[in-house]
């Protein structure tokens, strides 16, 4: 309990303790947040793929 | 493609005879390690995780004390879900099945629960020093099965109409209950001082960890339900996926909860199991995808791959095609004389 | 080698392992040229995810489960542990995704594909056990919903969402060492048979074929 004194509280920047918005079309219901992680894990596979490699140009090495 | 095709791709791909190049493998472990430490950090300070505080039996009931009560009365007279549920919990149901197939029934009654006697009955005994509350449970104890129901489903259809006291206490119109009006005030009474919480979680010695109890009773009312809902927690929100608040849940369940969102499953009594048998089947798919015609071929035919090696092609082609396929012995350093890698 | 050390179950295994795995192989200083792509650092990602989760579950587990609801720095590593799981997800995904476009499983190489499924498989129920342990509102709602995709299967009375005794035991311990034991099953066997070639191209398949059809008639 010393420790929990001795540290400020832990705020986060941004507050997400409230209601998500939700993406609703037909049987389709999906959080706001959700979407995000979806979409950005095809984006980032996407880019995963086509970002051009450092280094790939290197001779083998002897 | 054709099963010789395939053939050939895969023994092409056993051995690389081709070049290498130098590479760090625990530096690149370091940065990757560095790189998730520093993306958790940040997350954690910009964002920081949900903890809603659990629902009691002592805030429900004081919250809402028509609700437990009602729900109080569906355990003590077997119409509750719980009552009805089946194994593992009892025998008042087969469970569910997928065609002759019961696994719940077969598997049996291992959390054996008696709703009226263990969540009611007991724990009103453990009240002291209220004689006219262990008389009326005495009384009804004693009383015909036909009686009791008649007193419960009556007592039930007034608490439509019932009124809430200053004290907590619930009050019905005048009717012909037994004693069942007098035991649930005393169980409010008792789950509004908390008492309820800690006599459902105690089982025969001191220290506990299980709230099966305390946690299928709260499921039988409308105190978990109603929070849920409005979180967009419920089975047809596609809650499976989601979190409390506005945090990213699941995500990796989207396929296990979409199941529930269409027909047949979301309108079928068996749904559950249901699920269970397609997402085991895909399970089983997912790790046996390399002996799966078609499943397995699809790369190829979709050539993603040529995106991801494509500097290798072009090296390829920048020198021309053997006349014959030739071995090329590895180079001296890396992976000694074996598998490329 | 004389008799004696043949029989030796300790030699034996020594020179399997050593057989399988040289040293060269199990922490090799170079790589095959066509490993040039960000998808190949998914892997890696996925395991410092991974040991993110270890780490951060060790800090929550030397404190107990009732710290984090009562002290801001155990939040804080709460959270490093909620984050940590969804990138070890979200790595996992994507590597998934590049190994199933590269065909990974070829050359002999179906046992990786086959550990790495079974990891995400086993990582699932890994999760739900951490999410029904966390003692608060959240873990209410998913154990109360989750027991009847238990109990309609049958193995509800035998794995009880609602027993927090027994989910946190099988979250701290029985699931985070089958994971990590799948886990390094799977990256012994990478190194094994070597990080898959690519495909060959069409007119280079083609071109070797006609140059042996040529050869082969003169």
């Amino acid at each position: 309990m010393t420790l929990a004194i001795a540290c400020p509280p832990m705020a986060a920047v941004f507050n997400l303790n409230h209601r998500a918005g939700y993406a609703h079309w037909h049987f389709f219901l999906m959080s706001v947040p959700n979407i995000i992680v979806i979409v950005l894990t095809m984006v980032v596979f996407a880019i995963a793929i086509l970002a051009p490699f450092p280094g790939s140009h290197r001779a083998d090495a002897p | 493609m054709s099963a010789g095709r395939y053939r050939h791709d895969d023994e092409a791909a056993r051995v690389w005879t081709g070049g290498y190049r130098r590479y760090d493998l625990v530096k690149e472990a370091s940065i990757a390690f560095g790189v998730v430490l520093a993306l958790a950090v940040v997350l954690t300070l910009l964002f920081s995780s949900p903890d809603e505080r659990s629902s009691t039996i002592k805030s429900w009931s004081r919250t809402d004390p028509v609700d437990f009560v009602t729900t109080a009365v569906s355990e003590l007279d077997g119409t509750s879900g719980l009552a009805g549920y089946g194994p593992p919990y009892n025998h008042n149901s087969d469970g569910q099945h997928i065609a002759f197939l019961y696994p719940q029934k077969w598997l049996g009654v291992n959390i054996a629960i008696n709703p009226g006697q263990d969540l009611v009955l007991a724990p009103l005994q453990t009240i002291n020093g209220r004689p006219d509350l262990q008389a009326a449970v005495s009384l009804y104890r004693a009383a015909p099965a036909q009686l009791q129901t008649a007193w419960t489903t009556a007592y039930t259809n007034a608490l439509a109409k019932a009124k809430v006291n200053r004290d907590g206490t619930i009050t019905v119109p005048a009717g012909r209950y037994g004693p069942v009006p007098l035991m649930m005030n005393a169980l409010v009474a008792f789950a509004q001082s908390g008492g309820l919480d800690g006599a459902l979680l105690t089982n025969k010695q001191f220290y506990q960890t299980d709230y099966t109890k305390a946690l299928l009773y709260m499921a039988d009312g409308g105190v978990l339900d109603n929070r849920a809902q409005a979180e967009h927690l419920a089975g047809d929100q596609w809650g499976m996926m989601n979190e409390t608040g506005s945090y990213p849940g699941q995500v990796w369940l989207w396929l296990y909860t979409f199941w529930y969102q269409i027909k047949p499953f979301s309108n079928s009594a068996n749904a559950d199991v249901l699920v269970m048998a397609v997402m085991g089947v895909l399970s089983l798919a997912f790790v046996l995808v390399p002996f799966l015609p078609g499943v397995r071929s699809l790369p190829r035919h979709i050539p993603v791959y040529k995106l991801i090696w494509r500097e290798h092609y072009r090296s390829v082609a920048a020198t021309p095609a053997p006349a014959v396929a030739e071995h090329i012995p590895p180079p001296a350093f890396g992976p000694g004389g074996g598998p490329g890698g | 080698m004389s008799t004696s050390t043949d029989r030796s179950w300790t030699v034996r295994l020594r020179n399997r392992a050593v057989g399988a795995l040289p040293p060269e192989k199990l922490l090799p200083d170079g790589q095959p040229t066509y490993v040039a792509s960000w998808i190949y650092v998914f892997g890696v990602l996925s395991l410092s995810a991974l040991a993110m989760l270890i780490l951060s579950g060790t800090i929550l587990a030397i404190k107990g489960p009732t710290w984090w609801h009562v002290s801001s720095v155990g939040h804080f590593f709460n959270s490093i542990h909620l984050w940590s799981v969804e990138l070890f997800f979200f790595f996992m995904v994507v590597h998934l995704w590049g190994k199933y476009w590269m065909a990974a499983w070829r050359g002999g190489r179906k046992r990786v594909w086959m550990t790495g499924a079974i990891t995400f498989l086993v990582a699932v129920p890994c999760a739900l056990t951490g999410y029904v342990s966390q003692q608060n509102f959240d873990s209410q709602w998913i154990s109360t919903q989750a027991k009847d995709a238990m109990n309609s299967v049958g193995i509800g009375g035998f794995f009880n969402l609602m027993n927090f005794g027994q989910m946190y035991s099988w979250h701290i311990l029985l699931l985070p060492v089958a994971v990590t034991g799948l886990v390094v099953a799977h990256v012994l066997l990478v190194r094994k048979h070597g990080v898959v070639p690519p495909f060959e191209l069409e007119d280079r398949l083609k071109a070797a074929r006609r140059g042996a059809d040529a050869e082969a008639e003169s």
